[in-house]
């Protein structure tokens, strides 16, 4: 295999990357000449669709096929929703893009609304990162400038516009439909599916709802073509008819007990050993690790035994994850306790459920209070199975609420009591040693910041 | 209270902020957030009568914006919010380097509760969860900037070039 070559940060060390001058003298645009001259909006839909280009969102969704659902000529207007809500913990690569590199992703916005057909695109992005919102601003400025956004973009019958869209710390507004539901002014209480965005979207229209990371992928397809991406990455398993493959780069954001923590474009598949110890720079202080979270908080817990599994779309669900996610790998060293992160992680999912569900609303709220009285050392044997049990009920996979959140919270649950059941058993037997054994009700305790 | 009705809360520098959003959304609803934010950015908090004044412009019920508002945890209502609001990451990334230390050294050294202002209105303490800045654990935003690998020391110069001293909270 050819040795790989990063495209996505491949500007980033540049002085003022973020600038369309910096842009252009790299190539910039040149896919936007390509797709708007050159293709019609089929030609780049199945460009696409060939590429095999799965969602970098965390669903990881093939996008040229959610473009297909789109109906046919639908006399408009169809809005693009650009997913820039990104606050899954561990996860800080579309700031990345967005900070060093924007012009990349409106280059990949454009060309995607293109294809679709869109008019007006929205970026939703997050409260907290106040320097993208700057950087896309100025980006954004200098399109409108240049003739790149507005009316009859390059000379074509093709007008977009593209608009930023603030959110205000809701993590629920990276879920698609909860996010169209913020954009549109509500609270952000996700949708029953179907009817999905492509038929029945934000403002009751045909939607595309895409991530900063799949655009930017976008922008690379046209360039390189779909030899190229399909050059890198993991092929489809022919074991498993689901798998539609693990193809191009990918950024990786590697945080935690990691001696040099950082966003790394990498082939997809990399295993997390790889990354630590080869971007990584190795486990902290000379450390053994114990256990990573291998695609954002939601996807579950991976043991150090289970390193070697390829980070793609396919394998992470053959060691119990839940998938790929947005590929934040969070290092855990040997000292951490599984029920300090259990804790943490029942903590972030009570405070973002969206209390639309009742078994998210109440399940999140009950893991929480169940860990905290285990934190304090008034942990049962019983409250494991009981945790067990609301991780196997709640979510949209056992059926049992609209959206994915508590999927999300239900697996790190899952995981790390099954993988770790004999340390949880540990831990309440010797901070409860005269009541580690009882089943009767007991009494919740206070509340505390953390 | 006559008199307090009538005082706009909205300045025209607001209302014309807001309604020059109009044309970028195919109803008024849609700037209901950014309607708030802008709001929010010049006072600091959303009080109950801008709610009412901002469902005026976006031709909306009060009770609509405020269910929109209430659902965001960041919208302060009764009391503006310190000049520089400090936002401490309490997630996974940060926990494993030492946000939680962090969170409580602020809240001890400055005596307030995460979500408390200062009783000279100079600093408001924050937990938050992932602020996408897990490379450099443990993180602050504090209003616009980052702070990063925010070590004990770091924390007490950032409050001491604020010139918040010890137990600020009135």
């Amino acid at each position: 295999m050819a040795k790989f070559e990063p495209v996505l940060m491949a500007q980033m060390s540049k002085p003022e990357c973020w600038t369309m001058k910096v842009y252009e003298q790299n190539g910039g645009y040149k896919a936007l000449h390509k797709a708007l001259k050159e293709m019609t909006p089929d030609s780049v839909t199945e460009t696409v669709k060939q590429s095999g280009l799965r969602g970098r969102g965390g669903a990881g969704f093939p996008t040229g096929l959610k473009w297909t659902f789109l109906p046919k000529n639908h006399p408009g207007p169809i809005y693009m929703c650009i997913n820039a809500d990104e606050s899954e913990p561990g996860t800080f690569n579309n700031r990345y893009l967005m900070e060093l590199d924007p012009h990349q992703v409106i280059e990949g916005i454009i060309i995607s609304c293109f294809a679709t057909k869109a008019t007006t695109a929205y970026i939703y992005l997050r409260y907290e990162y106040p320097l993208s919102w700057k950087r896309l601003q100025a980006a954004l400025d200098e399109c409108y400038a240049k003739g790149y956004l507005g009316k009859n973009i390059l000379g074509t019958e093709f007008s977009l516009d593209i608009y930023l869209h603030k959110g205000a710390g809701a993590y629920i507004c990276g879920e698609e439909t909860g996010l169209i539901e913020s954009l549109e002014g509500k609270r952000a209480w996700p949708r029953i599916k179907p009817p999905f965005p492509a038929i029945e979207g934000v403002f009751r229209k045909p939607t595309v709802v895409n991530n900063i990371e799949t655009v930017a992928c976008v922008t690379h397809i046209i360039n390189r073509g779909v030899e190229w991406f399909k050059s890198i990455g993991i092929p489809a398993d022919p074991n498993n008819p689901r798998d539609a493959g693990s193809y191009g780069p990918k950024l990786y954001c590697l945080s935690g007990h990691i001696n040099k923590p950082g966003c790394y474009e990498a082939p997809l598949g990399i295993t997390t050993r790889q990354l630590i110890d080869e971007y990584g720079g190795g486990i902290w202080k000379n450390r053994k690790a114990k256990a990573a979270i291998p695609g954002g908080i939601s996807m579950g817990l991976i043991t150090e035994k289970e390193f070697d599994v390829p980070l793609d779309f396919n394998a992470l669900g053959k060691v119990g994850c839940l998938g790929l996610g947005t590929a934040a790998v969070v290092v855990m060293d040997e000292t951490v306790s599984m029920v300090d992160f259990l804790h943490n992680s029942a903590q972030f999912f009570k405070h973002e459920s969206c209390g639309q569900c009742t078994p998210c609303r109440e399940g999140t709220a009950w893991a929480k209070t169940m860990l905290d009285r285990i934190k304090a050392g008034k942990g049962r044997l019983k409250d494991l199975d009981l945790l067990l049990e609301i991780g196997d009920t709640i979510g949209i996979i056992p059926g049992t609420t609209i959206c994915g959140l508590s999927d999300g919270a239900a697996w790190p649950l899952k995981n790390a009591i099954r993988k770790f059941r004999s340390e949880f058993e540990d831990y309440v037997k010797q901070t409860n040693p005269l009541g580690y054994m009882e089943t009767a009700p007991v009494n919740a305790l206070p509340m505390l910041a953390h | 209270m006559a008199a307090a009705t009538e005082n706009k809360v909205l300045t025209p520098e607001m209302v014309k902020a807001i309604t020059d959003l109009f044309p970028r959304y195919p109803n008024k609803r849609a700037v209901t957030l950014p309607a708030i934010h802008i709001v929010n950015d010049a006072l600091r908090y959303v009080p109950m009568r801008a709610v009412v004044e901002i469902a005026q412009l976006l031709e909306l019920k009060p009770a609509e914006v405020q269910d929109t508002l209430s659902f965001y945890g960041i919208f302060k209502q009764d009391a503006p919010h310190g000049q520089t609001r400090a936002w401490i990451c309490r997630s996974v990334s940060c926990m494993l380097r030492g946000g939680y230390e962090l969170l409580d050294h602020m809240c001890e050294k400055t005596g307030l509760h995460p979500g408390e202002c200062t009783s000279d209105g100079k600093l408001t303490v924050e937990y938050a969860e992932c602020l996408g800045a897990c490379e450099y654990a443990p993180c602050m935003l504090a209003n616009e900037t980052l702070h990063t690998d925010v070590s004990i020391e770091k924390a007490d110069k950032f409050l001491k070039d604020l010139g918040v001293t010890a137990n600020a909270k009135h």
